[in-house]
């Protein structure tokens, strides 16, 4: 009788000979004479069909990328053993992309940091000795205090990735430097800016396709986004109801693969086309001039008084409020009163006897100019006419002949009741594509009119905003830290960013110099609500506009991917002053989690916990998690007990704050006000009264929503909630919601809103107007000579396309070339690559060339080529494809590394094969007339990642097959030990450990 | 497919062994091998020598050898299984064989030859089957279209014969007893396999392959299909086993010494030792046949994996295979 | 066993309609199988050379992208991401070719499975598989491979909506479904029929359970008159303005 000898000690999955054979998956076999043999010859699998997941499950929130997904965790005898989405969570319905499924690998890297460390080699080699943490607090308590007693506005205080700005924005004011933002410089500020200035909601997070209903979506440039997620299961709802999607972007893949149709634009182009579409649909009159007269600035009178101090601005009455000119009364009225017949085209004549126009007169009169035709900007953008002729006939027809209705009545915000809710079925939705440009500000606007004038902004069908938004366009606050606001030992009373109304809210000197170290709100980029993250390095290397004595930042890898001009930001973190041998960047903390490039240029390493360990709050004051249907935020807790000596960033940062005596975070009698770190904090603290970083369960029975006093059980009731709130609106506060009597109360109730008044679309932005008028010499704040030029040119308050600025004097047959980098699904920037599995999708990554322009340069598949800029060069392996724009080149995003970092093997391929697009791109423009503007939009700040321009050229075949350029590795800091090399992760949860061989 | 060394070796050895134990079984009871014990232990130890020591290599492959035994199971659906059982069935007979040769029929008067001629000749059969088991495993592999196809077990027949052949007249003329017949079938069944290889060389030449991206996708209907990304950045299991590619130059050289060394060379010296007539010359001739035979079978061996390709490569950018 | 088992009438045909048009490429369903199964049924799905220069690893589920029909341009081409997993074949000559009984096609529901206990690691049912759905862990020395994720399908731990592959559960585009294809009248089934689902090489004779759904064509959409017309000698853009200027609109 055969024994089964290799399957000794198996219990649940051990070999049943003869009741699994029958019960089993035998085949209908007969107990005939073939019965014993075939029994003897293959003994049956018993397989145990319902092993018990886990013993314990806890619901927390994703952080293996910023959309915040609600994750479910299963662990069993206290290991990670699964994680699947939370099927109740608004965010993602239980789904869960390939990062958030990889969190047990990234809690598993070996490069997670231990303890904290302090510098003992010089910067950017990596070398640390650890210390405690009470030393560090030290360190950080006596150098900080120093500079607040002094000028605050030394601490440099920047934060990348943070989904706690309401916490470290207030920690910077509390502080009293000027000098904090987080990435949205760098990342969507475009987005953001025209957004809210204009719909005082935005693209970036502040607004959603009404993915259930829309027909026709119009994507511009979107690889993944923030709402990575949400967007997947939106297409797939617009897939299974035969909706069409349309895909505006030069390169064919992920969401453009699967759009019914790919228009592959030039990049930079696309406020071409946009103005195009504009073009036919006003020559057309397929606009909604309806919607424009309820909802929109278009019938405000705009004053037409050249060389005036009020010209371009509108006409106002006693009480300052806009007037319209109504059509039946002819007189100026006040415009946003219900009732009058306002004109929306025609020049009038003011009371005071000058001339006014209603905007939308501007703006019909402005892109229904041959200069907007698709014939005109056809070759320049990359799309022919006709393909634009169709795209405008096919969304008027959707909007104009196929109306949506939804049998919902609802009540506007002058009482008048409506019977239906009444859309046209046509959303748009654009990211990055749109924002990494220098243009990207007015393209987002110019978007943004061409939803307006279909009348597609929260109606069904259309765009909706995410409650809390939207907020008035644009919204309140302004920034913090004018001059007098700040000095020795004070505090700033308001969060340093906010929105200009006007050049008084500048933060700029007399002389109309920057008072902050990223130079945002100044001349430079009036509009640059969320700072500029990306000159910062540079900035305080040159001590321009001044020095400071620490940087100290959290959670951005500046010395890798999200700096412009790598290898130079690396040089300038470490360059010391030849005449004193100090640092020209004094002091740099950086807290991060993992041991990254940024890591080995600090002087000082806080060791943060993973998302899995730690308490955190995503805050109605900040990036929110609302949908369309109602506001929302969340929180993660605690997974898992850090093996190591780490600590919480937030729980350091509220030490700290106590430590140093800034007022919010201290009682009267100098103690810590927050002893119970983050989340103490979250439940007790208070930014305007009842109104604290969550919004669920307030006041003290946990009955109030948005605004109550703090609730002592919240954290509990989030946690027994799945780590989410979510409030969800009444079926008539649905849409329409910048001019719904109900929501906008509901929105007052719960704090988001100061007063329930509608929130009125601008297509004309008075605000730019203003600056353009300092431009001119009106005014108290004007801006210096040399930057009149730039202020007027920009500052038009109805969008405009000009190239990108890299273009200006560029030599185009040099750099013929755009070059573009894309986010991998399934990689976060720079920290998926010490994650095992994403690792092995994408360890390195290539140049991609379209197949007819690779054939003109000579390059096949697989070949090496040198890429040059204007200001840097790399070589890079080269692929071929088909559906790029043929003037585009493209990578993945972030795939390469420093060698040495991530705790990966240094001939790791991210090293050797690997590359950034960043080395080529620089911080700052060409010089002109004696000064280098930073490469970004004029009017936001934003980053102009995708202005890029190169060529390429075959490298030499005898030429090493790697990327350049290389750095010398870095090391590990200590106690981060060498990683396995087999990894058998699972093997812990299998009956039985005798299956894996030694 | 990723040509590994140890199967090389188990299917060239082994067929070497399988044809010479073949030839003994069935020539020895026709009483045409010289009747001495040690040419009959020489050459059995040989043959055997050969199939063990293939058959361990063959182990070498295996995952997990210490189940080997596990592969004996399976003969109703599986050629590796029915190769096995084969395999080890083969040793019943030819251990009869060999006793019965051995020590009866060359001892006393050939009071055994009656038994070694049943058991040889059984023997023969079974080291045929044998060898057929093993081709019809590369044989009955669909998605190998080089591989699918009646040239396999006829080229793995006639190479194991030819081997075998080489192999006996080596044996032959070490012992000093060349003879004209043993050159002559050695060179005949040198004919026939370089014969029976072009044929398959030519089978995998002139057919077209079913199978190409566009099936493997069913995107055809849209067009030629072109890989754009793999689903990983670096090999993986399927690549290094199945992805293996052989350069074209390459492959023109190992053919240029398969041909050269498995078929003209042990022609030309079968050739030789037939017409030199018994003595030394003729036996060293046989030996230097055999030895380039087994350098060019390996050669033909490696290229038999090497020139596969599996239809796995379709969705690796490999448009036809 | 090795040898088909025979299959009961009316028995289920379990298996996965993956749809081409929507798939994203997103690689979620590779990494929720590779997590699942990682701690699963077959667990480990050993990693090797994990942070090193070649990082590799055993994955049931794999994403491709194509480009097909690049011959009409850069346009005229559709890129596909394509998932490959087991499609658990009804003729699976992955399961005859194996010697030791270690891979077994069931008879209760089709799932193609690998005994770990029983294979030797000979590789031959990766060698038969056109699919490239087997993986070899070489750790361990024997074959793995998709299990339809057997542990959850029929888990009774599980609630019964979660009792779905992995890799569906997660899909973030519901590109991936689940359900008994021998039944004509299954969501699965039904979807075949109206999309045109088809097998992978059906020339090969395995008979596919899995099938997939080819990319839709594209739409063709109504246009509005008022654009499409000849805009030639259109209005001058002052007349433009004044189509406005009678309107009457109320606020
Ligand atoms: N070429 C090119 N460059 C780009 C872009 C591009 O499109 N093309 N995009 C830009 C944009 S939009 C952005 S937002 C930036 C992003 O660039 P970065 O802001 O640098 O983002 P990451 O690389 O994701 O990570 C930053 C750091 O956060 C650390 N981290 C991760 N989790 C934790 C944690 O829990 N705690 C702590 N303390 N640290 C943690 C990581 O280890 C990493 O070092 O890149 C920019 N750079
Ligand atoms: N998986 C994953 N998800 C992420 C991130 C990640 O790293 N990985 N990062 C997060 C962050 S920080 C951000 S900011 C978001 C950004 O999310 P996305 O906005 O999706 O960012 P990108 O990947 O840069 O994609 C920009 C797209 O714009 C296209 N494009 C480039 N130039 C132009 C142009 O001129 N016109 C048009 N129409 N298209 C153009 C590019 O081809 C690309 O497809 O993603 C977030 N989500
Ligand atoms: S999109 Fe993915 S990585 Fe990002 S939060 Fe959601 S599950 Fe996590
Ligand atoms: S999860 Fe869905 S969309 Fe993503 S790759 Fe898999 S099948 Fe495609
Ligand atoms: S796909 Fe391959 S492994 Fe799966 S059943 Fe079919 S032949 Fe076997
Ligand atoms: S590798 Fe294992 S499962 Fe595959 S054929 Fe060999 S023994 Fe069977
Ligand atoms: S069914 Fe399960 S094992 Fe198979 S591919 Fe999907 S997740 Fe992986
Ligand atoms: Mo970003």
């Amino acid at each position: 009788m055969a024994k089964i000898d290799d399957v000794g000690g198996q219990r649940a999955r051990g070999f049943a000979f003869t009741q699994g054979f029958q019960r089993r998956s035998g085949p209908a076999a007969p107990e005939d004479a073939r019965g014993w043999l075939d029994r003897y010859q293959s003994p049956r699998e018993d397989i145990d069909p319902s092993p018990t997941v886990s013993d314990t499950v806890k619901y927390t929130t994703c952080y293996m990328c910023a959309c915040r997904c609600g994750i479910k965790v299963h662990i069993k005898d206290g290991q990670l053993r699964f994680i699947e989405g939370n099927k109740d969570h608004p965010v993602n319905h239980g789904v869960i992309c390939a990062k958030g499924s990889a969190g047990i690998m990234t809690q598993n890297s070996p490069a997670k940091l231990r303890k904290p460390l302090l510098r003992t080699g010089e910067r950017g080699t990596g070398e640390f000795r650890e210390i405690e943490w009470d030393e560090a607090l030290t360190i950080l308590t006596e150098r900080l205090g120093k500079i607040r007693d002094s000028d605050p506005s030394k601490l440099a205080f920047f934060t990348g990735r943070d989904q706690s700005q309401s916490l470290t924005g207030f920690w910077a004011a509390q502080f009293g430097t000027p000098n904090f933002a987080a990435h949205g410089g760098f990342c969507s500020v475009n987005m953001a800016a025209a957004g809210m200035y204009t719909l005082g909601g935005s693209f970036w997070e502040f607004g959603e396709p009404d993915w259930d209903h829309t027909r026709y979506l119009l994507l511009f440039g979107v690889a993944e986004d923030h709402d990575s997620n949400p967007i997947k299961i939106g297409l797939s709802k617009m897939k299974a109801r035969g909706a069409k999607i349309v895909s505006v972007n030069p390169i064919k893949t992920g969401y453009s693969a699967i759009a019914d149709e790919w228009v592959g634009i030039r990049p930079g182009s696309d406020g071409l086309f946009v103005f195009a579409l504009i073009h036919e649909l006003l020559r057309a009159d397929r606009i909604d001039a309806e919607y424009l007269v309820r909802y929109t600035n278009a019938p405000w009178l705009v004053i037409q008084d050249p060389g005036a101090p009020d010209d371009g601005l509108f006409a106002r009455d006693a009480d300052g409020a806009p007037l319209a000119w109504d059509a039946v009364e002819q007189r100026a009225v006040p415009a946003t009163q219900a009732g009058i017949r306002p004109a929306l085209v025609g020049a009038v004549t003011l009371p005071d006897g000058r001339r006014a126009v209603p905007s939308f007169h501007l703006l019909a009169e402005r892109y229904l100019d041959p200069q907007h035709a698709p014939e005109a900007v056809a070759e320049r953008c990359g799309v022919p006419a006709d393909t634009i002729r169709r795209i405008a006939a096919e969304m008027a027809h959707l909007a104009f002949q196929e109306t949506l209705t939804i049998e919902q009545p609802w009540t506007d915000w002058a009482g008048r009741r409506h019977e239906r809710m009444v859309g046209r079925p046509i959303a748009m939705h654009a990211m990055r594509g749109i924002s990494a440009h220098s243009n990207g500000f007015h393209t987002c606007r110019a978007i943004h009119i061409l939803q307006i004038l279909l009348g597609t902004i929260d109606v069904p069908g259309g765009w909706r905003y995410k409650s809390p938004y939207p907020r008035p366009a644009p919204p309140g606050p302004k920034p913090a830290g004018k001059r007098g606001e700040t000095g020795p030992g004070k505090a700033i009373h308001g969060m340093p960013l906010g929105y200009p109304m006007g050049p008084e809210d500048l933060l700029v000197g007399e002389d109309g110099q920057p008072l902050r170290i990223d130079k945002a709100f100044s001349w430079d980029a009036p509009l640059s609500v969320h700072g500029l993250m990306h000159m910062v390095v540079a900035n305080a290397w040159e001590g321009d506009p001044y020095r400071v004595d620490t940087l100290f930042m959290y959670m951005a890898n500046m010395a890798w991917n999200s700096s412009m001009n790598t290898s130079e930001t690396m040089r300038m973190l470490s360059d010391k002053d030849p005449d004193t041998g100090e640092h020209r960047i004094p002091f740099i903390v950086y807290c991060d989690a993992y041991a990254s490039e940024m890591v080995a240029y600090a002087d000082l390493v806080l060791a943060d916990t993973t998302y899995l360990e730690r308490w955190d709050c995503i805050s109605l004051l900040d990036r929110p998690i609302g949908s369309a249907h109602g506001p929302g935020d969340s929180i993660r807790q605690p997974v898992l007990t850090p093996d190591r000596d780490v600590r919480p960033f937030q729980d350091v940062l509220i030490e700290l704050g106590a430590r140093l005596g800034l007022p919010a975070f201290v009682r009267e009698d100098g103690s810590p006000r927050y002893p119970g770190g983050y989340p103490d904090y979250m439940t007790n603290h208070e930014r305007k009264p009842g109104i604290g970083p969550l919004a669920g369960w307030r006041g003290a029975d946990g009955k109030d929503a948005g605004k109550g006093a703090p609730n002592p059980d919240q954290l509990d009731r989030y946690v027994r909630n799945g780590c989410f709130w979510h409030f969800e609106l009444p079926p008539e506060q649905h849409y329409f919601k910048h001019a719904n009597q109900a929501y906008l109360e509901t929105a007052t109730r719960m704090g988001f809103l100061d007063k329930p008044e509608p929130v009125i679309l601008q297509l004309y932005v008075e605000p730019l107007q203003k600056f353009r008028l300092a431009a001119r010499g009106h005014g108290a704040v004007v801006p210096p000579a040399d930057k009149r030029q730039r202020v007027e040119t920009y500052f038009d308050p109805l969008p405009f396309w000009y190239p990108p600025l890299e273009e200006e004097g560029l030599d185009e047959g040099a750099f013929p070339l755009h070059a573009v980098t894309q986010r991998p699904m399934p990689m976060y920037h720079s920290w998926g690559s010490q994650n095992a599995w994403l690792r092995q999708i994408l360890a390195r990554n290539s140049l991609y060339i379209a197949r007819s322009t690779a054939e003109q340069l000579g390059l096949a598949d697989g070949d090496w080529a040198w890429v040059t800029s204007p200001t840097g060069r790399i070589r890079v392996p080269v692929q071929l494809m088909d559906g790029v724009e043929a003037g585009t080149v493209w990578t993945w995003n972030a795939i390469g590394k420093r060698s040495g970092a991530w705790n990966l093997s240094t001939d790791a391929p991210e090293g050797t094969k690997g590359f950034l697009l960043n080395h080529l791109i620089s911080e700052l423009l060409p010089e002109r007339n004696g000064y280098r503007h930073s490469n970004a939009d004029p009017v936001t700040g934003q980053a102009a990642w995708y202005d890029l321009r190169v060529r390429v050229e075959k490298a030499p075949p005898k030429e090493r097959a790697e990327t350049m350029p290389r750095f010398p590795a870095q090391a590990m800091p200590p106690g981060v030990e060498p990683p396995p090399a087999i990894l058998r992760t699972g093997a812990v949860f299998r009956p039985t450990s005798r299956r894996t061989r030694a | 497919m990723h040509p590994a060394f140890s199967i090389i070796f188990f299917t060239s050895a082994a067929g070497a062994g399988y044809g010479l134990l073949a030839l003994l079984g069935l020539l020895a009871p026709l009483g045409l091998l010289p009747a001495s014990p040690l040419f009959g232990l020489a050459a059995l130890a040989l043959a055997l020598g050969l199939v063990v020591a293939g058959l361990l290599s063959s182990l070498a492959h295996l995952g997990r050898p210490e189940r080997a035994w596990r592969a004996l199971s399976q003969w109703r659906s599986s050629w590796l299984s029915r190769e096995g059982v084969a395999a080890v069935a083969t040793f019943l007979p030819a251990g009869v064989f060999a006793i019965a040769w051995i020590v009866l029929a060359t001892g006393d008067e050939g009071s055994g030859s009656g038994v070694a001629g049943v058991a040889g000749w059984i023997t023969a059969a079974m080291a045929a089957v044998t060898v057929y088991c093993t081709a019809m495993i590369y044989a009955s592999l669909k998605p190998i279209r080089q591989w699918a196809n009646p040239w396999v077990p006829r080229t793995y027949l006639a190479l194991s014969l030819m081997t075998g052949a080489l192999l006996l007249n080596a044996l032959l003329g070490a012992a000093g007893q060349a003879a004209g017949w043993s050159s002559l079938l050695a060179l005949a069944s040198v004919a026939l396999a370089w014969s029976v290889k072009e044929g398959h060389w030519r089978h995998c030449a002139t057919t077209r392959p079913v199978s190409t991206a566009e099936t493997a996708t069913g995107l055809g209907h849209i067009g030629r299909v072109r890989l754009l990304d793999a689903p990983h950045s670096e090999d993986n299991y399927l690549l290094k086993e199945m992805g293996f590619r052989v350069g074209r130059r390459h492959a023109a050289r190992l053919r240029f010494i398969t041909r050269l060394a498995a078929f003209a060379l042990p022609a030309a010296l079968s050739l030789g030792a037939l017409v030199a007539g018994p003595g030394a010359l003729s036996g060293t001739l046989a030996l230097l046949a055999a030895a380039a035979a087994a350098l060019g079978v390996i050669a033909e061996r490696w290229l038999f994996f090497a020139e596969a390709k599996h239809t796995v490569t379709l969705f690796y950018g490999a448009g036809e295979t | 066993m090795t040898s088909l088992p025979n299959r009961e009438p009316g028995a289920p045909r379990l298996g996965l309609v993956i749809d081409l048009d929507t798939c994203v490429g997103c690689h979620a369903c590779a990494v929720a199988c590779k997590q699942w199964n990682d701690g699963g049924h077959m667990a480990p799905l050993t990693d090797t050379d994990a942070y090193g220069a070649g990082p590799d690893g055993v994955w049931f589920n794999r994403i491709h992208s194509f480009e097909a029909g690049s011959e009409q341009g850069g346009c005229g081409s559709r890129t596909t991401n394509f998932p490959r997993s087991c499609l658990h074949c009804e003729q699976p000559a992955c399961v005859t070719v194996c010697p030791t009984g270690a891979s077994y096609k069931r008879a209760e529901d089709g799932i193609v499975l690998v005994n770990e206990d029983l294979c030797i690691g000979c590789k031959l049912c990766s060698w038969a598989c056109p699919y490239g759905a087997r993986e070899f862990d070489q750790d361990v020395g024997v074959m793995k491979k998709c299990t339809l994720c057997i542990d959850r399908i029929h888990n009774e731990t599980l609630a019964e909506s979660e009792r779905v592959p992995a890799c569906v559960m997660v899909c973030p585009t519901s590109a991936r479904h689940f359900g008994d294809l021998a039944d004509p009248s299954s969501a699965v089934s039904k979807l075949v029929a109206e999309r045109g689902g088809y097998d992978l090489m059906p020339e090969l004779g395995y008979e596919p359970t899995n099938k997939y759904l080819p990319p839709r064509p594209r739409p063709t959409l109504a246009l509005d008159e008022r654009v499409t017309r000849d805009s030639a000698n259109d209005d001058l853009p002052l007349h433009g303005l004044l189509k406005w200027a009678d309107r009457i609109l109320a606020r």
